[in-house]
């Protein structure tokens, strides 16, 4: 029970904190779950991270697949709950009071100033997970899809079976 | 504006399962196609001006475009349904392939697979990074904002609470101040 609580309460906090979505928030959930509360190891938080990536669904959804590792379909639930709960209702509220004020001028502020911090949080996020392997084909790979995707639209499913292929092979 | 008549939480439940597992590696393209062309639920104005409204939400971008939307056409009880469509499936099949991977995980196949895999991840949200800053006026304080958060979340490892609340009022006042 007590472990259900710590993922809500960590979980929860993060849903209005997490500027730039649940992946730019990869690098705290890592702080907290592995690093300080040692409820699962460096490998298993990336691996959880890279089946998340090989499923279908919205990227959040890794939240779920590490509450199933801590605690199991009740973990999954409740982290994901908590995860998406108060940020929905936050977006239920502005859909509610704030629709039709895209052009507003605080709307303009509030998007220039969070985007910047967006993107510097999900470049932690990278950071993160290339720490994963030393090896310089995983360095290869991670150009690869950047720069692919930047210049072509392509389902990144493509790009994740390639991804599974080399590291299946012991190159990455 | 009277777009309440036309949608059922029963259909919004059935359209975002339908999106949720269609969505590899992101949900939002097939979003698109799905609700402005095929079911012309939206216009591509008004999808845009709600995925930009999502995006600075915290949380999920995809979950809070989906609870704005089914908000929308059929208040709470159409958020909760276009919510829970978009997770039901997926956290399921997830969940199938984390079970697979409690009893295959030991094995040097899977772990590389896995390796290769967070490997591609990383570079798909390096280019989401970039797309988002080509988007964004070239201003010094933008920089500075997006630099500092990733030296301090990234590099220093400070909790993000305290990044967060530093930095998104720093970033607002220096906006607020700048921007005409």
């Amino acid at each position: 029970m007590n472990i259900i609580l710590v993922l809500a309460g960590h979980f929860l906090l993060l849903s209005l904190i997490a500027v730039g979505g649940a992946t730019a928030a990869l690098p705290e959930m890592h702080r907290v779950l592995v690093t300080d509360l040692h409820l699962m190891g460096d490998e298993q938080f990336a691996h959880l991270f890279a089946i998340s990536q090989a499923s279908p669904g919205p990227n959040v959804l890794f939240v779920g697949l590490f509450g199933w590792q801590i605690a199991g379909l009740c973990g999954a639930l409740v982290s994901l709950f908590a995860m998406c709960g108060p940020a929905g209702l936050l977006a239920i509220g502005v859909e509610h009071f704030g629709a039709g004020h895209q052009n507003d001028r605080w709307y303009v502020v509030v998007r220039r100033a969070l985007t910047p911090l967006s993107i510097g949080l999900l470049l932690s996020s990278a950071v993160l997970l290339m720490k994963t392997s030393q090896k310089p084909m995983a360095l290869g790979l991670t150009l690869l899809s950047a720069m692919t995707l930047l210049k072509f639209r392509l389902n990144p499913l493509w790009l994740i079976a390639i991804g599974a292929i080399v590291g299946g092979l012991g190159w990455a | 504006m009277d777009d309440s008549y036309k949608v059922k939480p029963a259909e919004l439940f059935l359209t975002f399962s339908k999106l949720g597992l269609l969505g590899f590696g992101g949900v939002m393209p097939w979003v698109y196609t799905e609700i402005v062309e095929n079911k012309k639920w939206l216009t591509a104005v008004a999808f845009s001006e709600l995925l930009a409204m999502g995006q600075i939400i915290p949380g999920a971008n995809v979950t809070n475009f989906s609870a704005m939307l089914g908000y929308r056409f059929c208040g709470l009880r159409g958020a909760a349904a276009a919510m829970l469509g978009l997770f039901t499936f997926p956290l399921g099949v997830a969940i199938g392939f984390a079970t697979l991977y409690q009893h295959f995980g030991h094995l040097e196949v899977v772990q590389g697979s896995l390796r290769g895999i967070t490997a591609i991840a990383a570079g798909l949200i390096i280019s989401t990074g970039i797309k988002l800053a080509k988007a964004q006026p070239r201003t010094i304080q933008a920089l500075v904002s997006g630099i500092l958060a990733l030296v301090a979340v990234g590099l220093l490892k400070f909790p993000l609470p305290w990044v967060v609340l530093t930095l998104a009022p720093l970033g607002l006042f220096a906006e607020a101040k700048l921007t005409r």
